[in-house]
């Protein structure tokens, strides 16, 4: 038989109930570049056997090469798995590590000290069960460990295992390691951990690791990895309210309807009534289909199919719920925020929001404050930098159903993806919602935007004008303007000077400001749209995240980017205003094409090339665009 | 304890109502099911090995009742064990498979073959070049393959979503951050994505999860008495008389079986007498050595596994 599967099942079933039944741990290891993070796991990974003799080969002449133990074995080489940072010395990432003793298996996620410390440290901490946090006994509590722990609070790790790492070099003191823990312990009331474990440890010459230390005869705790291999992680997640979200609608065939999904929190029986948090609507779950037949319980980790009794509404991203303690729904929440990006956190820009299986549209509407990690203080700011924490109230285009973070992991955490980039640019924990978006809803008019335009007799449209300071937009859209007008059209014109001298006087030019400068000015041209105008924006506008946030506020037809090219070196001749000189005198900051970006539109419906182009010959180019896309006829 | 508010539980050892593989199971269906629902035209790689083997399985769990929603692709580089490319037909027609097979017809015009050429240039373009074109040519936005973490150290740091450009290749130092299970799938047009559902899983896992699926294998793993060669200390299987004798050289039968497979010119078997399951797991618990020991590829120079990735290899 060339793959005979029935020969397995007559084979006597000894060798494979070692591990099999294990369940598994995940934890990581934190601490500075020095503290000896590789060199522990690589030492855990050396004294339970789990070094290969093709790796060891590896590892002595590697150790020669580049190790930091004087040609000894260095055993982080172990756990330094890109090239580039072997040979650097520095971990560019989280790296995983698997191992399994008798009693458990374990998943290790080692990550870096260097200054992508706290993104990296959120990374390898959102999945993870318990924490090894390493301090040097010979410095003890350091602004770093409090810096460590506050992450670990902040992703909601509940078990610390303090390595106090180093014994050797305190002449295996246990004033020292006493005094180490009663420091650590005033700090961390602060902090929402269920357990510390302390441990006195040399990770080097493998004291406490496995074997109990004859150095420290005074210590009567676990070693580090009877403590492993025996804490109790889990927390009853089949005794919360019942979660699964919908994954995947699994429809066969015309016959079979059922939900895909993981259960993340509670259990589920045939016969239990689910609700479907956007609709309100409830209905009974019939089946719980696996691939390996049907399932008489369904509970929390295991993924599963569902069916209902009833034909309603479910697509992807609803959270099937427990209709006696239901998620919220609601497109307004607090949230803290970890900032990952080089690009900084600007309020009023709209990202991607992606919780568990809704993607959403949002923006932060008020950025109470950032924390300091090092203090926790609370402080006042503008926008949030890499690998800032700050506590924000979001804003989502439709609402999403949730759970704080603290209540259920899987349905309380959320990224943010760059529109642009589709990087993964942070990361988010909710707090609560907000009460005034289970408050405001929108008031239903009668009179709406179709019937105001037909009165006017016409299409309402904006045209978007960008370019650099002293482009020419001003003339170009006063010009269209002159002209809309003596066809009948009604119309308005948004300028950039103008609107700064009211609406948005409270603004400068920071970054974070011009990004609120164009949220305000395209939501008021998008109120003017409603009313059934024609609106001519003319703003240097630089971001394009903001013009495409402009775009999307109206419906496809209803926004024209009129991109006016002129180079910088012509904008600068003709300075107009004065501006460009004051700016290379340093007497004007943040001036765009000088010390402040302009990124160029990519998909602009007119371009004019402003360095040619005249006013009259400009305005006749937009209005063959407007005639060809029918805009001016009121048909 | 100054401070031990709680103890932990150590006599309780009911950490989860599920075991290990029950949690790695839920974990790579839930992978699976997330790049199919986010991605437009998805694949699976499918090299036929053990690592395959238990992706199609998970694969057919994760969406049953339905079939299968991509079809499976096999880069044959026309030297694989004939043992292999009868298992590849028996498994598609049982399970009713859309399978492609692609194989770089160009390499092999150019007189390519792995005994002349070196292992390296031989996958580069039979497999790395090969896999290219064959994902250009059907426009693929998502590749599902069996890669796992404790394979190799560059491995170790891979994500389970893996972004290649436009030109397939890797950046190491410009890696989304996966935080808890929310996967970014988003890809710029021309971009794709790679997806490995058994990042975290281990040899051992792998070979236990077989044993506990009783998930069909190619026999080419079990121990059987088989013509082989000592040559570069490895052992090598005289699979078909493709394969020139060396001088001196004379296969004999030996029990042997294989921890990974690729093409058998190139791939080391390792004396073993382990002929079911149970032994070939207790073996690898007793083993002095890595997966990847017989394989050529990854002995080239230091770091050869990760440049090959940079260049576009699984």
């Amino acid at each position: 038989m060339p793959y005979d599967s029935h020969k397995i099942q007559h084979e006597p079933e000894t060798a494979c109930t070692t591990s099999a039944e294990l369940g598994l741990l995940r934890f990581m290891t934190c601490g500075s570049v020095d503290d000896g993070k590789s060199t522990f796991i690589g030492r855990l990974l050396w004294d339970s056997k789990l070094v290969l003799d093709d790796q060891l080969t590896s590892l002595e002449s590697e150790s020669k090469r580049v190790g930091t133990q004087q040609g000894d074995i260095d055993y982080a080489l172990l756990v330094d798995g890109l090239q580039a940072e072997r040979e650097q010395g520095i971990t560019i990432d989280v790296a995983y590590r698997f191992f399994s003793t008798g009693k458990r298996k374990f998943v290790v996620a080692d990550t870096p000290g260097h200054e992508q410390y706290t993104r990296n440290m959120a990374t390898g901490a959102s999945t993870v069960d318990l924490a090894v946090l390493m301090i040097d006994a010979r410095k003890g509590v350091l602004t770093q460990t409090k810096r460590h722990s506050f992450i670990l609070s902040l992703l909601g790790v509940k078990h610390i295992v303090l390595a106090i790492n180093k014994m050797d070099l305190v002449d295996y003191s246990e004033e020292q390691f006493d005094s180490i823990q009663f420091e650590y312990a005033s700090f961390r009331a602060s902090l929402e951990f269920e357990n510390v474990e302390a441990i006195p440890i040399s990770a080097l010459h493998g004291d406490n690791l496995l074997n109990r230390s004859a150095n420290m005869p005074w210590y009567e705790g676990p070693t580090i990895m009877s403590y492993l291999e025996t804490v109790n992680i889990k927390q009853d997640v089949t005794a919360r309210p019942f979660r699964m979200p919908v994954q995947w609608v699994n429809r066969p065939h015309l016959d079979f309807r059922g939900f895909s999904g993981t259960i993340v929190s509670g259990a589920v029986l045939p016969g239990d009534s689910v609700v479907v948090p956007s609709s309100g609507k409830t209905s009974t779950v019939e089946r719980i289909v696996t691939f390996d037949g049907d399932v008489e319980r369904g509970v929390a980790g295991q993924a599963v199919t569902v069916t209902l009794t009833d034909e309603i509404d479910v697509s992807r991203g609803e959270v099937l719920s427990d209709p006696r303690a239901r998620p919220d729904f609601a497109d307004q929440f607090e949230a803290k925020l970890i900032w990952m990006h080089e690009e900084p956190l600007f309020p009023g820009r709209h990202y991607l929001l992606k919780m568990g299986f809704q993607t959403r549209t949002a923006q932060v509407s008020a950025l109470k404050y950032k924390v300091n990690i090092n203090t926790l203080e609370h402080l006042a700011t503008k926008t949030l930098e890499l690998n800032e924490v700050g506590i924000c109230n979001f804003s989502l285009d439709h609402p999403v159903s949730f759970d704080a973070y603290q209540d259920n992991r899987e349905t309380g955490s959320f990224i943010l993806i760059d529109r642009y980039t589709n990087g993964t640019i942070a990361a988010g924990m909710i707090d609560f919602a907000l009460r005034r978006a289970h408050n405001i809803h929108w008031q239903s008019v009668d009179i709406h935007k179709a019937a105001r335009a037909k009165l006017k007799g016409q299409k309402p449209f904006i045209l978007w004008f960008t370019g650099l300071s002293g482009a020419g937009k001003s003339s170009i859209a006063n010009l269209v303007e002159k002209k809309l007008h003596s066809l009948g059209h009604h119309t308005y014109l948004l300028d950039g000077d103008n609107v700064r001298h009211g609406l948005n006087r409270d603004l400068g030019f920071t970054d974070a400001d011009r990004v609120e400068n164009i949220r305000r000015v395209a939501e008021t041209a998008k109120l003017m749209v409603d009313a059934g105008l024609i609106v001519l924006v003319s703003f240097i506008s630089p971001f394009r995240s903001e013009r495409q946030m402009a775009r999307t506020m109206v419906e496809d037809n209803e926004f024209l980017e009129v991109f006016i090219d002129t180079p910088l070196e012509v904008c600068e001749r003709r300075d107009v205003k004065g501006l460009y000189k004051k700016a290379r005198a340093g007497e004007v900051k943040n001036f765009t094409g000088i010390d402040s970006p302009y990124e160029r539109p990519e998909h602009a419906e007119v371009i004019i090339d402003g360095s040619k182009d005249t006013a009259e010959q400009a305005a006749l180019t937009i209005f063959d665009e407007l005639d060809r896309k029918r805009l001016l006829s009121s048909d | 304890m100054p401070f031990s508010v709680q103890e932990p539980q150590r006599s309780s050892l009911s950490i989860s109502k599920s075991s290990h593989l029950q949690q790695l199971e839920a974990e790579s269906i839930y992978i699976f099911r997330e790049v199919v629902a986010e991605c437009e035209n998805p694949v699976m790689l499918y090299s036929i090995g053990k690592d395959s083997s238990v992706l199609l399985h998970l694969a057919r769990k994760a969406f049953s009742p339905s079939k299968l929603p991509f079809p499976l692709l096999h880069v044959d580089t026309t030297w694989k064990f004939s043992e292999m490319i009868e298992f590849r037909g028996k498994i598609a027609a049982e399970y009713g498979l859309d399978l492609i097979v692609y194989t770089n017809s160009r390499g092999l015009e150019q007189g390519m073959n792995p005994l002349t050429h070196g292992s390296s240039l031989w996958t580069d373009v039979m497999k790395t070049e090969a896999l290219k074109q064959a994902l250009e040519k059907y426009r693929y936005d998502a590749a599902f393959g069996g890669a796992r973490r404790d394979e190799e150290a560059s491995r170790a740091k891979e994500r389970v979503l893996s972004f290649r450009t436009s030109t397939h290749r890797w950046d190491p130092k410009n890696q989304r951050p996966e935080l808890w299970n929310i996967y970014n799938t988003r890809v710029r047009n021309g971009e794709s994505l790679r997806a490995f559902p058994l990042s975290n899983w281990t040899e051992i896992d792998v070979w236990e999860y077989i044993h506990q699926e009783k998930i069909p294998v190619v026999p080419l793993y079990f121990a059987k008495e088989r013509p082989v060669v000592e040559r570069d200390d490895m052992l090598i299987m005289v699979d078909d008389d493709r394969l020139p004798l060396r001088p001196g050289e004379k296969p004999v039968m030996r029990s042997v079986r294989f921890r990974t497979l690729g093409c058998y010119p190139l791939s080391g078997a390792i004396e073993s007498t382990a002929s079911s399951l149970p032994e070939i797991i207790q073996e690898m618990l007793g083993s002095r050595n890595s997966e990847r020991q017989g394989r050529l590829i990854d002995h080239d120079s230091v770091g050869s596994m990760e440049k090959k990735k940079q260049e576009g290899y699984f």
